[in-house]
């Protein structure tokens, strides 16, 4: 039987370290991604990885900013945010549909940008302001766009509907006066299978509309 | 028995009303089978066989079950088993994460020894390709004939003949199938499903674990998409529950998004080939039809010919089997199939006659409603517009973009199913709940159970509060068929009049009449005859004993027997508008107009809902949607959702939705499946009217299109 504490608390040496396996394995990864983002970014990257810790096996600790509030979680450096989110501080808005960034059903808002949470690994979004569904407004306290979602039906079975809101929620953000088409090109990373589509359109446009007369 | 209200005595229902579980989807609180999170929680994975037909040799779990957070490993194939499609199930593991059981299930080796297969139906008609089934891979036709068809061929002045072929679709739901299992103790389990059937999975599970049916909990609050491939409680539901026993902890279990597309249904490819006749004044009067559809390793027909009085008919249909996953229903089963094939050829032999294909459907379309809503959708998407040729007229212009129109009809069957119970409570503080079994699969089933209540017990909306998707609650049928309105809302309707009837009882005495002289409306509970003797609903509600009044009410129709508060058979008809690119061969669909029958509509804010849905998924037939087998390989090699493609929101035409009811209809119905039928023929016909382009296949790709217009060029040249 193995003891899982002892699994959870492998010496470090028995993994493989973040750095050798940049050396390593990785260095041809590291030589491109230096082509593809420049030297300044690859610079900043290898500041902050020896601070999300050296072990690629094993677990860490990570601590985020969630909807303002900080969550810490004993995850894999492997563990995606969205898996974080659902499985390991039970905020399951977020929702796994693809799990390869094609659907949106995940989408959160990581400092000010829509991100899809299973494109984004739980210790790289250390250090940074992710906004969910849940922090966009409550059942009894919902956000306009939110009210809006309801009012209008822009949803029928609701898998994908938190995708939708944090979608259209980030536009409006940026953008409090869209046009349609901008509506349904912030909406394109995101799919709905029941299609709800005119009507999340209906919606963002509507609170659009209420929030510029709020 | 009472009806329903007339449409202008109605206060809550026939009025567009927002879902009431619309506040817990949009804020990410809904709580479906896959967002259960329980203490001690184990996540799992099931293996797959990823050859297409072989043979398992041998399976080694022992690196698996000594793998860190194992908790439970179940081999379910054995040594010997045929694997008959890539995605077949072999077992499954649970661990303490999700990462974990991933890891074990690639820890399990099996040895299989693989078998040629065929994935395509053309190769698997073929002698001598490898057989899926031992009895081979076509079964006997069915064959019919009806009249005399040589003799009406023989007669006819026009005839036309053409292939049609529809791909294998992916019902593609977004919450994968699954469910979180518990034991509460050896002979009761808790179960979270995604499930188009609270009741199925309960039967199945206790069926499977010889439980008793009222111990096995089935829950289903919110559930996300199924579109008829949800049912049963599946193999994952089976395993879930046999690995949360193993591992004596609750085990979540759903699939991946490859496991959906590859193993849990998808809507059977069909082709047919349609030769018709016609007369002098453009009645059909032969039809001579070939088809046949293939649905993996399982089997299914689809209508043929469809909706239209064709005269003498000679059919034969058959099936096809090839090592892919097996079919499923899928909203409206067969019936999108069947409307393409037909419709097309309907289009292709108003062109052979050179008359406008609406007259075409006119003279031969013998349903008084579906001609009626042919007229109207005609007129309100400007039919007389359309190009009189196919590729030539103003609307398609001479440049690169050309526009043009086309049509569909449907039809739709199923009324309600019997056995649905409904209870209702009214409380001493004035508020009602209404509790049944039935699942609400994003139809707004709660929200119409509500209203009902609502409306009959003359309150807000905001004092009913409803407990729905519960097999512990009384029985709701499973949502397949469009059933689920027709059978709920008859049952919730009278287990109101129920308790309403025993309130009146309560207030009688105090207002100083007969129960059968009051009525409750408006708040109040007052004499019909004289509404000044009146008390409020609040008074008469704590005039209840402790417990509150109670009020329980059934569902018994059957198709021999039907209930008057429901209604069977809904017709309809779609337009569509299309721009067909010449240079790219893209299309895109400008407008869709959607004429749809649905009885009494309760909630026409989400019966629009519906129908927009409907309408988005044949987009998706019509233009983009196909599972794609390789068949060196074996495999689907689009499992995924971006090379899968669904309508996405930039593809989204507008829309009109026009409730086009039956005036005679006393009844409600489901409006689930009846709108998605004829979409993708209407876009098919208007492409052809745009463009000149005669694609006979579904998805049309821009490939089809472009092939098809050098074809027309071609001809037109000839």
């Amino acid at each position: 039987m193995i003891d899982e504490k002892q699994v959870r608390h492998r010496p470090p040496e028995d993994g493989v370290s973040r750095r050798d396996f940049l050396k390593g394995v990785g260095g041809s990864i590291t030589a491109t991604a230096v082509l593809a983002t420049g030297a300044e970014e690859n610079a900043e990257a290898a500041k902050v990885m020896p601070a999300l810790g050296q072990r690629l096996k094993g677990t860490v600790r990570v601590s985020l900013n969630i909807n303002g509030e900080v969550k810490t979680a004993e995850v894999e450096p492997r563990t995606t945010l969205l898996n974080t989110l659902r499985d390991h501080l039970d905020l399951t808005g977020a929702k796994k549909i693809c799990d390869r960034g094609s659907c949106g059903g995940c989408t959160v808002i990581v400092d000010g940008r829509t991100a899809y949470s299973c494109m984004m690994l739980a210790v790289d979004a250390q250090g940074k302001k992710i906004t969910t569904v849940e922090g966009l407004g409550s059942p009894e306290h919902m956000s306009p766009v939110q009210e809006a979602f309801v009012e209008h039906d822009a949803l029928m079975c609701g898998f994908c509907t938190p995708g939708f809101v944090v979608s259209c929620s980030a536009l409006l953000a940026k953008n409090p006066n869209p046009s349609l088409q901008q509506v349904k090109a912030a909406c394109s990373g995101n799919i709905c299978r029941c299609g709800t589509y005119p009507r999340v359109f209906e919606a963002c446009l509507a609170a659009a509309k209420k929030m510029k007369g709020a | 028995m009472p009806g329903w209200k007339k449409r202008s005595e109605m206060r809550i229902l026939g009025k567009d009303t927002p879902r009431l579980d619309g506040p817990i989807k949009a804020t990410g609180r809904a709580k479906y089978a896959y967002d259960i999170n329980l203490p001690g929680l184990l996540q799992s994975r099931i293996l797959r066989s990823p050859h297409a037909n072989a043979i398992i040799e041998s399976i080694d779990v022992i690196a698996a079950r000594s793998m860190p957070g194992v908790k439970a490993v179940i081999i379910t194939a054995n040594a010997g088993d045929e694997m008959k499609f890539a995605g077949q199930e072999v077992g499954a593991v649970a661990a303490t994460t999700m990462e974990r059981a991933e890891d074990a299930i690639r820890a399990i080796k099996v040895k299989y020894r693989v078998q040629p297969h065929v994935v395509w139906p053309e190769l698997a008609m073929k002698p001598g390709a490898p057989k899926v089934h031992n009895d081979g891979n076509v079964p006997k036709p069915n064959k019919r004939e009806t009249g005399d068809v040589d003799a009406a061929f023989s007669k006819a002045k026009f005839t036309s003949k053409g292939t049609y072929t529809v791909a294998v679709r992916t019902h593609a739901s977004l919450e994968t199938h699954g469910v979180t299992c518990r034991w509460d103790d050896d002979t009761h389990l808790t179960c979270w499903a995604s499930t188009q059937g609270v009741f199925s999975v309960r039967d199945e599970l206790a069926g499977t674990f010889k439980l008793k049916p009222e111990d096995v909990h089935v829950i289903t609050e919110v559930m996300g998409g199924g579109f008829g491939s949800k049912f049963g409680a599946g193999y994952e539901g089976v395993m879930c529950a046999r690995l949360a026993k193993e591992a004596k902890a609750p085990v979540k279990l759903l699939l991946t998004r490859e496991e959906e597309q590859l193993a849990v249904g998808n809507a059977p490819s069909a082709s047919a080939t349609y030769t018709l006749a016609a007369n002098e004044e453009g009645k059909i009067i032969a039809c001579d039809v070939k088809g046949y559809s293939c649905g993996g390793i399982a089997r299914e027909n689809f209508p043929m010919p469809f909706i239209y009085d064709v005269g003498a008919v000679r059919s034969e249909q058959g099936v096809v089997f090839t090592n892919t996953g097996g079919s499923r229903a899928w909203r409206a089963p067969g019936h999108t199939q069947a409307s393409f094939l037909m419709e097309a050829a309907m289009d292709d032999l108003a062109t052979e006659m050179g008359i406008d294909p609406l007259e075409l459907r006119l003279k031969n379309d013998k349903h008084p409603l579906r001609q009626a809503q042919f007229k109207e959708g005609a007129r309100l998407i400007g039919w007389e517009r359309r190009n009189p040729k196919p590729g030539l007229g103003a609307l398609a212009g001479a440049g690169r973009f050309r526009r043009g129109l086309g049509c569909g009809g449907a039809i739709w069957y199923p009324g309600g199913q019997g056995g649905s119970q409904c209870k209702v409570t009214i409380n001493r503080q004035g508020e009602a709940l209404v509790e049944i079994g039935v699942q609400d699969i994003g139809t707004g089933t709660r929200t119409i159970c509500a209203m009902i209540v609502a409306e009959e017990l003359g309150i807000p909306l905001s004092k009913v509060k409803t407990n729905i998707g519960k097999s512990t609650l009384g029985y709701g049928v499973a949502s397949g068929g469009s059933v689920t309105t027709p059978s709920t809302a008859p049952a919730v309707k009278r287990a109101a009049e129920s308790a309403k009837a025993a309130l009146l009882a309560l207030a009688a005495p105090k207002i100083g009449a007969n129960t059968d002289e009051l009525d409750a409306d408006d708040g109040k509970v007052f004499v019909k005859s004289d509404r000044s003797k009146s008390m409020s609903f609040a008074d008469a509600c704590k005039l209840a004993p402790t417990g509150g009044i109670v009020g329980n009410g059934r569902f018994e129709g059957t198709p021999q027997r039907p209930d008057p508060l429901q209604q069977a058979g809904v017709a309809g008809a779609q337009f569509a508008e299309v721009e067909v690119d010449t240079e790219t061969g893209r299309v895109n669909v400008i407008k869709v107009v959607a004429l749809q029958d649905a009885g009494i509509i309760l909630n026409p804010l989400t019966f629009t809902s519906q129908v927009n849905g409907a309408v988005i998924q044949g987009i998706g037939m019509a233009l983009y949607e196909d599972r794609h087998m390789c068949q060196l390989t074996g495999r689907m090699v689009n499992a995924n959702l971006e090379e899968y493609k669904l309508p996405g929101p930039m593809e989204m035409p507008e829309f009109v939705s026009i409730p086009f009811e039956n005036p005679t209809a006393t009844g409600v119905t489901g409006v689930g499946e009846p709108p998605v039928i004829p979409t993708a023929a209407a876009i098919r016909n208007a492409v052809l009217n745009a463009s000149g382009a005669r694609v006979n296949e579904a998805p049309m790709t821009p490939a089809l299109i472009l092939g098809a217009l050098a074809e027309a060029r071609r001809r037109a040249n000839a």
